[in-house]
């Protein structure tokens, strides 16, 4: 008997219903414990595409009518009923404003009709959440939490069309720390924004990315953000951007590169460029991201969000990961990109170290900073 | 019959009405601002069925504005509305949100035969419907809803916050002039057009509006 006599049974292996809408994936997922039993996600990510990048009032239409035969289906998978559930989780922020209203009244009102706990949860946090289901964090069957323990020096890097950080974690329940950041576009956002110069479509990750592996990506080279002096500092005297990143100046100068192509009446090498663009983008995610975790003791690091499906980030972070003697961790891509199933892992997590629900009186929060895993 | 309603197309409200309770309403709730929906709504409707001392399963059914009113605000009564009808298990139907004035107005001293009815639609703009009415009927909708600017609209008096914020230059009823849709009203009228065999619409809601996104044009080339 090592349980304290005050743990129910339901905080031991707690049967989680989690929501997500924070951009334009509406999520639900359940888990028991660490166990994921389904992972249900309705995309708007169609009705973006003419638009070139996710709007935010018709993620937030599509959320809506999403919503319920999402959660339907999330039930029948998972074969269980609203009864049989323990707790709900949703995503209170940050995210799209709009967005995040649906899934939080929803969540709401599915707290008020069954009388379940609710808890009010950061999605960015959630991204780390997901690598603590079993099966979860890439290689063994174990997740990175098999034995009931994180690692000590954990970190992740979550990167996607809404994020890009570098967090520490030293408990995924109560103590977060943001490293660094963008301080402008998300890598995602840069890479929507360049294939619509370049003519590729929306998304732009992965004709970007396809179209790379034809391309020089020598034959070009592009700024890397942030990266001179002024901002890096030393490790003594860190300057004001070391962790972070920046992808605007890199656009701009994809752009301009076009334009000198075009107007000297040359063919635009589209392929190079494609290539030249994903390397430098690439190239200052994954040095900044390995110095932040050579400087802070991190030796797990776990890679997150949708750009975790670019080839070349997932090869060169492995590389320098390896040289740096960190151990990389990438889940299955459908728990990289937004979920519920995430959701539900945090949430499960926060039951599990006895933490309190949210209530139904909370407001969602678009900025919701990453040291408050829980409202 | 017991029917829940919920209306965020402007403030945030919800009641509970039956057919046996006096004047239709047994509990009822609304807040001043437009703003808030999303912290006060769930609150409310929780201490609403602890108040009335009833569950899920005492509902018959749950009816929620569909709207006009602003996006974020009238999705949020909607989710909630949606989301309870499943977990309870219960029919859900969607009522225009400028119907609960005009019953309103039908049931005062100021009743006219004819008027519009009019809330706040931000930018400059209101969202309109106009009604008619016979001595004894529900109030009838015969144009609308709309969106538009307050000085296009039909020259007839103005019920409801709508005519009330653009006075100057509508026909503005001053008893009116600050009434917000309210889901008591709306929950009324559900059950006078079910006691009078209607079929009540379904919960799609009624934006009006398009969303702002422009679908880019063409890149200019350099050349
Ligand atoms: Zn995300």
């Amino acid at each position: 008997m090592n349980q304290p006599s005050t743990v129910q049974p339901s905080t031991v292996q707690p049967l989680v219903l989690g929501i997500e809408s924070s951009c334009d994936e509406t999520g639900v997922g359940i888990v028991r414990g660490t166990t994921l039993l389904t992972n249900t996600v309705s995309s708007s990510m169609d009705e973006h595409v003419r638009f070139g990048g996710v709007i935010p009032e018709i993620a937030s239409r599509a959320h809506l009518d999403a919503f319920v035969p999402t959660l339907q289906e999330a039930l029948h998978e998972a074969g269980v009923t609203l009864e049989d559930i323990d707790a709900i989780a949703v995503t209170s922020g940050p995210g799209l404003a709009g967005a995040l209203m649906v899934g939080v009244c929803a969540a709401k009102a599915l707290s008020v009709a069954t009388g379940k706990p609710l808890y009010a949860i950061n999605h960015l946090v959630a991204h780390v959440g997901v690598g603590l289901l079993d099966g979860a964090a890439g290689g063994g069957t174990g997740g990175l939490g098999a034995g009931g323990q994180l690692p000590d020096n954990l970190g992740a890097l979550l990167v996607s069309g809404g994020h890009t950080e570098i967090l520490r974690i030293r408990s995924i329940t109560d103590d977060v720390e943001m490293l660094g950041s963008t301080i402008d576009d998300a890598a995602g956002e840069a890479y929507d924004k360049v294939a619509r110069l370049l003519g590729l479509g929306y998304p732009g990750g992965p004709a970007i990315d396809k179209l790379a592996k034809q391309g020089n990506a020598k034959a070009i080279r592009f700024p890397r953000g942030l990266t001179q002096p002024k901002y890096m500092g030393t490790v003594e005297e860190p300057g004001p951007h070391r962790y972070d990143w920046s992808f605007s100046g890199l656009k701009t100068a994809v752009a301009r590169c076009v334009e000198q192509f075009e107007a000297r009446g040359e063919d635009v090498p589209v392929a190079d460029i494609a290539a030249a663009f994903q390397e430098a983008v690439v190239d200052v995610i994954t040095s900044k991201a390995v110095l932040a975790c050579k400087e802070n003791g991190i030796t797990d690091l776990l890679l997150g969000g949708g750009v975790a499906a670019n080839s070349r980030l997932r090869e060169l972070t492995g590389q320098r990961c390896t040289s740096a003697g960190i151990t990389l961790h990438v889940p299955p891509l459908a728990l990289c990109t937004d979920n519920g199933a995430m959701v539900a892992a945090l949430g499960s997590q926060l039951i599990m170290a006895g933490i309190g629900p949210s209530g139904v009186a909370f407001a969602p929060d678009s900025s919701l900073p990453v040291t408050t895993v829980s409202v | 019959m017991l029917i829940l309603a919920i209306d965020t197309s402007a403030v945030a409200s919800a009641a509970l009405i039956s057919d046996v309770a006096m004047e239709g309403v047994v509990e009822s709730f609304a807040t001043e601002d437009t703003r808030s929906h999303a912290e006060v709504l769930a609150p409310g409707i929780e201490k609403l069925l602890g108040d009335a001392e009833v569950s899920g399963a005492d509902i018959d059914l749950i009816v929620t504005g569909v709207g006009p009113g602003p996006f974020t605000g009238l999705r949020s009564g909607i989710a909630t509305a949606r989301t309870l009808a499943f977990a309870w298990n219960k029919p859900l139907f969607g009522l225009m949100s400028l119907d609960a004035i005009a019953l309103e107005v039908a049931e005062s001293t100021e009743a006219q035969a004819e008027f519009l009815v009019a809330t706040d639609a931000r930018r400059k703009e209101v969202y309109w419907a106009r009604y008619t009415l016979s001595e004894g009927q529900l109030p009838r909708l015969v144009d609308g809803p709309h969106v538009g600017f307050a000085s296009e609209l039909p020259d007839l008096p103005v019920f409801g916050a709508g005519g009330g914020i653009y006075a100057d230059v509508v026909n503005a009823n001053e008893e009116f002039s600050t009434t917000q849709p309210d889901a008591a009203s709306l929950g009324q009228f559900a059950m006078a057009l079910l006691a009078a065999g209607a079929e009540l619409p379904d919960s799609t809601p009624l934006y009006l509006r398009e969303s702002d996104a422009q679908v880019p044009g063409p890149r200019k080339r350099a050349l």
